[in-house]
Parts: structure tokens; C-alpha cells; sequence
């Protein structure tokens, strides 16, 4: 039947809906002080899923304001931290089966690194070096492991939101019982590719989960000029998929929605859209300087929100973790990251014989015929191509 | 053999294709049950059901998105994009995610598996949102294969291979031929391999070079320029990216004059990079300069289409012009 409206009421009047007619509670669970709600439906999670949990956010923690630091030092060119918003991705990631695929933005390295991406992979990539993953080719943070199910990152923004609803159905087509998930911000959502996305997933029945971190900002963008609508959520009631909006903050909450989410994608191969309202507590990468467009008040109020802390104290109250273990895991993690650092930046640089492969499956004739140029050239002005000279 | 138009060789590779991988689905705008806009897709559901040829809501940059999705987790991708026209929504997808899926991720993923059919050109009075050729776009984009048939049996030959080449294709059909091109198409499975020009007819004075349904034209130039005792060679060029430098070369070396014919503007369009390239190969063998009988630098027009193409008549002048240059 085609154009059939859901219902036959009919009215008499003109009478308009409005962003308001649509009511979307945000879900909580867990409380600043480690505490959860009184009527707080728990998500599935036992202590070695907790400590998992804790672990990748201390990890996350400590490579962020190391590499940042190593940004602002010269050792590497760039760098964007999730401060503020590892409750949102940590939790959603821990909701998953290691077999989903993970399509992010570039702020969810958080992610890989639950997945199991060693800090030595993540230097790897970060100082472009010949064990980089990704072969040296892209910027800082664009990470991408196929043992891990997490595709590359690409800078284009939101051209993962389609490309996860072909991910998803595959796995439906294929009679695989996985998901995808996708990552974006709501400066993203603004773009035409969520759009299609999510309508092709709701429309052709694709088991993908659509994560929003509605972090507040894009770069400088606040959210009153990306949207005028009730937020990211409502979006997703129009297109006609599950829909929920969570405190990101709150690491249980966040954990229960996506757990939840991923049993409905499965069960009805459909999506889900869950909106996580959260705070980019940092700047929005290593060239960018948020006292231009928002005050430090603003932020302060934020940092009394912290996701990791709250999650510890949950733990501590749980009797899962002290603060003594907390502090030690982050110095063990600064060694770690302070080591690997110094052990990736010694490794050499990527091989100029890689420029030319994969661009197709194996490198063309006129490919070859332009590499042998520029290796006969760079052999004539040795000192003006550093990088490669010494090993051609 | 047996005799079928172009479109029929090209749902019949379709078909065969679909039979022989099971992971392939091909899906678009109307290509469901309606079976395309053209019928290129005619009786696929019916045959293989509604989760292998489907429909997809109106969405060009959702049709690649998905389909480079689809490409990098284990599928055999082929996409329909109802008008070349409308190829524009999906260049990001195209240009930024397909070409650079393998390449950024020091081949961990790729979208190997990913075939983009579109129609392209004129002739069928579609004004300029009907009508463009806009391979050049895309063969300027390391990472893409660019293909384009000129009659049935290299439809469903190039198809074939284009759509097993372990690279993303995007292949170009000449929608004025779907039709009109009626020939003699080899039965069952069989490919035309990609990256090979076709030397199509020999000769000796003048080398004349095009794609698609300027072949024909190419065809009909020659036979005019015949009478007036000028023997031409005749090459399709079938794979644009990455094209066959060294038949081309070896032909312009044999006849010392090279004219190229598309259907594209003149600025910009893909004669102006052979030109280039063969002016470097064959430079002390050249008679003359290299000739373009192209598209003018215009939108494509509706009423005055036929004064736009690069027709017969003007590739006849032009090959006269470099013959007695």
C-alpha cells in the first residue's frame, strides 16, 4: 500500500506540530557520586567487563594527554583527544561482539583500543613510521585495523553513515549475526550522507546502530547554529527506526541503551539511533583554541560532569577497584606510553617503493614508469628528500 | 551467439554474473521489480529474489555509501546510477571513499568488489541533464578503473570482467545504443579483459581514437574519408582508466596522425590527456598535430544537440585537415 499514513485521524482545524510535540527523555543510571538511580535497570555488566571498562579509560586518558603533549613538543603533527566523552564510546563499544564492525568518525580511538589495538600499533600509526598499519598515508589518528573490525578513518565527515548501513546489511545478507555500528557528532548529522544513511538502514531493514555524540560543538560551531530541531533523536523517529537519547556521561547507561540497541538490530534487522549527550571537554584537535568561542566557566561546569570518575566511583562502591590500583594503573600506562613513544619515532619511515602500491589491487605500468622518474630524480638532489634518499 | 541490443547483453551479463557469485546484489533507483528506468535490470528480482536486486530510496550519495559498505565487508557490490547526470550526489562517496578505500588503509580494506553502472551521453534529446559524459571527472581519480562498451557483445564482455576486476569500476553505457545497437553476443560466460584498447579497423594514414557510441561515428568518418583515398585506423579505446598507452602509440608511430572524438567538452575532457601523453611518445613520428573533435565548452543543449556533437561530418573535415596539414 502505498503513502498510507500510520493512523486515520483527521482533525478539523489547522493545528501544527512543533519540536516540543515530540517528548524525549534522556536515560540515566549511574549518579555523579558513583550511585546509581533508585529505579535504575542495570545493563548486563560483571567486574571483568567493568575493569575492561576502567582499563581503556585510563588508557585513553593517559595517551591523550601524553600525545597531545607530544603534539605541542613537535614529535608528531597532530592529535585529537576525547576528553570528556570516553563514557559515550567506551560504553557503547563494550556493548558489542568483537565480530561488529566499528565505522567511526576519528575521535573513537577510545574504541580501538577496547577492541584490543596495542599502544605500540597506536604509535605505529601517530609517528607514520614503517610499521603504521596504514603505511604512513594518513594524518595523525586515522587509524584502521581489519583484525579488529574497525574500518580506516577517513577525514570526509559523515561519509561512514551510508557506508555502515552497506556494512550492516551484508552481515544481514550473509546470515551473520553482527551489527555495525556508526560514530559521528552532531555537527556531522548536518551532513546529506546521514540522511541517506539512516534512511536506506530504516528503509531497507539494515541491523546498523547509529551513535551520536552530540558532543556540543563542531570545531567551533555550537549546537544552537547546527540545528534547530529536539536535538539528533527526533531525526531518527522520523525515518522510522528505535530511537533513544542518553546521558553520555553515564558509562551504564550508555551501555545499557547500545546493549539493548544491538538485541533490537539483531532480533528485527533494523536500526537504532541513540543520541548521547555529552561535552568535547578538549579542543576540537591540536590546531584549535576553544578560548575563541566558549568561556572557561562553561567548561568548568563540564569537568564536574566527568564520565571516568564517575564510573570509578561506581566501581569503588562496587568494591571492584581502589584508589590506590586507579592511580597506579595510570602510572603504569605513562611509562608505557612515554616508552612506546620513544621506541616509534626511532622506527624508519615508510619505504618510497610504497607510494605507488595499492592505489589499484598491483601498481600500473605508468605507475612504475613514474616512480622509477622520481627515484632517478631524488638520486640527483639526495639532500632535498631526506626521507627517502638513503634507501633507494 | 545470438543477436541482442545492448541492453539485453547487459542484463544477460547481469544474470550470469549473479549465477556464478552469490555474493553479488545489484540494486538502484527503480531497479527492482520495474527492472530499471532502462529495463537493464529486468527480471533479475523475479529470478533471484528481492534481497540480491533491489530498490533503494532516491538517494545517489546513499546509493555509493552503501555500496562501498556493502564492497568492504565481502560483497560483490553492483550499483546503478539511473543517469551518469546524476552521478554528481555521489562523487564525494566515489572520489574520496571508494578511489582511496585500499590506499589509506595500507590494504586492509577495499572495495574491490564495487561496480558503478551508469548511462552516459546524448543523442536521445535529454538536454543537458540527460546527456553529459562525465568520465573525465573520475579518470582523474587514482583508484578508479573507468570502462565504456561500444556495441552488445563488449557491453556484456567488459561488464563481466568489470565486474569480477578486483578494483572498483565505473562503467560508463552509451544509453543512446541500448537500443539502437543490435549484434551478435557469444553465449554464456565469457570476459573482455580490461586495460586493452581494440584495434578495430587497420590502416595506414590516420589513427583515429574514441570510446562508446563515438564509435560509430569514428566508422562512418573513415568510411567518407576512404573515398577520398585516406586509410584510417580505428582504435576504441574501451578502458579509460587505466588506458592503453602502448596500442595507441604504436598505431599513431604507424600512421603519424592521431584524432581523438568524445562527446564531452572540449576543456578539460579526457583527448586532451591522450593528446599529451602521445605527443610525448611519438613525438619525431608525428605528421601533424594531434586533432580533437570533441563536445563544445557548452552545457549540453536540447534543440541544437545535433550542432554540438561531434558528429561525422566534423571528424570528416578534421581528418582531411590533418591529412593535408
Amino acid at each position: 500500500m502505498s503513502n498510507a499514513p500510520l493512523n486515520n485521524e483527521t482533525v478539523h482545524r489547522v493545528s501544527f506540530l512543533d519540536k516540543a510535540s515530540l517528548h524525549i527523555p534522556i536515560l540515566k543510571l549511574l549518579q555523579a557520586d558513583g550511585t546509581t538511580y533508585e529505579n535504575a535497570v542495570m545493563p548486563v555488566i560483571d567486574k571483568a567487563l567493568a575493569e575492561r571498562i576502567h582499563d581503556t579509560c585510563v588508557f585513553t586518558r593517559v595517551l591523550d594527554e601524553r600525545m597531545l603533549s607530544a603534539q605541542r613538543q613537535g614529535r608528531i603533527s597532530f592529535y585529537m583527544t576525547c576528553t570528556g566523552e570516553e563514557a559515550s564510546i567506551i560504553g557503547s563499544t563494550a556493548a558489542l561482539d568483537d565480530g561488529d564492525v566499528i565505522l567511526a568518525q576519528y575521535r573513537e580511538h577510545a574504541s580501538l583500543r577496547y577492541r584490543g589495538f596495542t599502544t605500540e600499533q597506536f604509535m605505529n600509526q601517530m609517528f607514520s613510521n614503517e610499521k603504521d598499519l596504514g603505511k604512513g598515508r594518513q594524518m595523525p589518528i586515522h587509524y584502521g585495523s581489519n583484525e579488529l573490525n574497525y574500518q580506516t578513518i577517513s577525514s570526509p565527515l559523515a561519509t561512514q553513515i551510508p557506508q555502515a548501513t552497506g556494512v550492516a546489511h551484508a552481515f544481514k545478507l550473509q546470515g551473520k549475526r553482527n551489527v555495525a555500528i556508526c560514530y559521528f557528532g552532531e555537527g556531522a548529522a548536518s551532513e546529506g550522507d546521514f540522511h541517506a544513511g539512516l534512511n536506506m538502514a530504516a528503509v531497507l531493514k539494515s541491523p546498523t546502530i547509529f551513535f551520536c555524540r552530540n558532543n556540543g560543538y563542531a570545531i567551533s560551531t555550537p549546537t544552537e547554529e547546527q540545528f534547530a530541531g529536539n536535538g539528533i533523536a527526533s531525526r531518527g523517529v522520523g525515518y522510522g527506526m528505535h530511537t533513544i537519547r542518553v546521558d553520555g556521561n553515564d558509562m551504564l547507561a550508555v551501555l545499557a541503551a547500545t546493549q539493548q540497541a544491538r538485541a533490537h538490530a539483531l532480533e528485527y534487522n533494523a536500526p537504532v539511533l541513540i543520541e548521547a549527550m555529552t561535552y568535547r571537554l578538549g579542543a576540537h584537535s591540536s590546531s584549535d583554541d576553544p578560548s575563541g568561542y566558549r568561556s572557561k566557566e562553561e567548561e568548568a561546569k563540564w569537568e564536574q560532569h566527568d564520565p571516568v570518575k564517575r564510573f570509578k566511583l561506581w566501581m569503588i562502591n562496587k568494591d571492584w577497584l581502589n584508589e590506590a590500583d586507579d592511580a597506579a594503573q595510570y602510572e603504569k600506562y605513562r611509562e608505557e606510553v612515554l616508552n612506546a613513544v620513544k621506541v616509534a619515532e626511532k622506527v624508519p619511515l615508510p619505504h618510497i617503493d610504497g607510494l605507488i602500491t595499492d592505489v589499484l589491487d598491483k601498481p600500473t605500468p605508468v605507475l612504475e614508469k613514474q616512480l622509477a622518474e622520481l627515484k632517478q630524480h631524488i638520486k640527483k638532489y639526495p639532500k632535498s628528500y631526506p626521507k627517502s634518499a638513503g634507501r633507494i | 551467439m545470438a543477436e541482442m541490443n545492448m541492453l539485453h547483453a547487459i542484463n544477460d551479463a547481469l544474470a550470469i554474473a549473479m549465477t556464478a557469485d552469490e555474493r553479488m546484489v545489484v540494486f538502484g533507483e527503480d531497479v527492482g521489480h520495474f527492472g530499471g528506468v532502462f529495463r537493464a535490470t529486468s527480471g533479475l528480482q523475479e529470478k533471484f529474489g528481492r534481497d540480491r536486486c533491489f530498490n533503494t530510496p532516491l538517494t545517489e550519495q546513499g546509493i555509493a555509501g552503501f555500496a562501498n559498505g556493502l564492497a568492504s565487508n565481502g560483497m560483490t557490490a553492483v550499483a546503478e546510477i539511473q543517469f551518469a547526470d546524476y552521478i554528481f550526489p555521489a562523487f564525494d562517496q566515489i572520489v574520496n571513499e571508494t578511489a582511496k578505500f585500499r590506499y589509506r588503509s595500507g590494504n586492509q580494506f577495499n572495495v574491490g568488489g564495487l561496480t558503478f553502472r551508469t548511462p552516459y551521453g546524448g543523442g536521445i534529446a535529454g538536454g543537458h541533464y540527460h546527456s553529459q559524459s562525465p568520465e573525465a571527472y573520475f579518470t582523474q581519480t587514482p583508484g578508479l578503473k573507468v570502462v565504456i562498451p561500444r556495441n552488445p557483445e563488449q557491453a556484456k564482455g567488459l561488464l563481466l570482467a568489470s565486474i569480477r576486476d578486483p578494483n572498483p569500476v565505473i562503467f560508463f553505457e552509451p544509453k543512446r545504443l541500448y537500443r539502437a545497437s543490435v549484434g551478435e553476443v557469444p553465449a554464456g560466460d565469457f570476459e573482455i579483459e580490461i586495460g586493452n584498447a581494440d584495434v578495430v579497423k587497420t590502416g595506414s594514414d590516420i589513427t583515429l581514437l574514441g570510446w562508446g557510441a563515438q564509435m560509430e561515428i569514428l566508422e562512418k568518418a573513415a568510411s567518407m574519408a576512404e573515398i577520398d583515398g585516406i586509410s584510417c585506423e580505428i582504435i576504441d579505446l574501451r578502458t579509460l582508466s587505466p588506458w592503453d598507452i602502448e596500442t595507441v602509440a604504436t598505431s599513431v608511430k604507424k600512421t603519424g596522425r592521431l584524432l581523438i572524438n568524445h562527446e564531452a567538452p572540449l576543456t578539460g575532457g579526457f583527448a586532451g590527456e591522450i593528446a599529451a601523453t602521445i605527443q610525448e611518445e611519438c613525438f619525431l613520428h608525428l605528421e601533424s598535430p594531434i586533432s580533437r573533435v570533441c563536445g563544445l565548452d557548452t552545457p549540453y543543449p536540447l534543440i541544437l544537440e545535433k550542432e554540438y556533437m561531434p558528429d561525422e561530418l566534423k571528424t570528416y573535415e578534421a581528418i582531411k585537415a590533418s591529412v593535408n596539414f
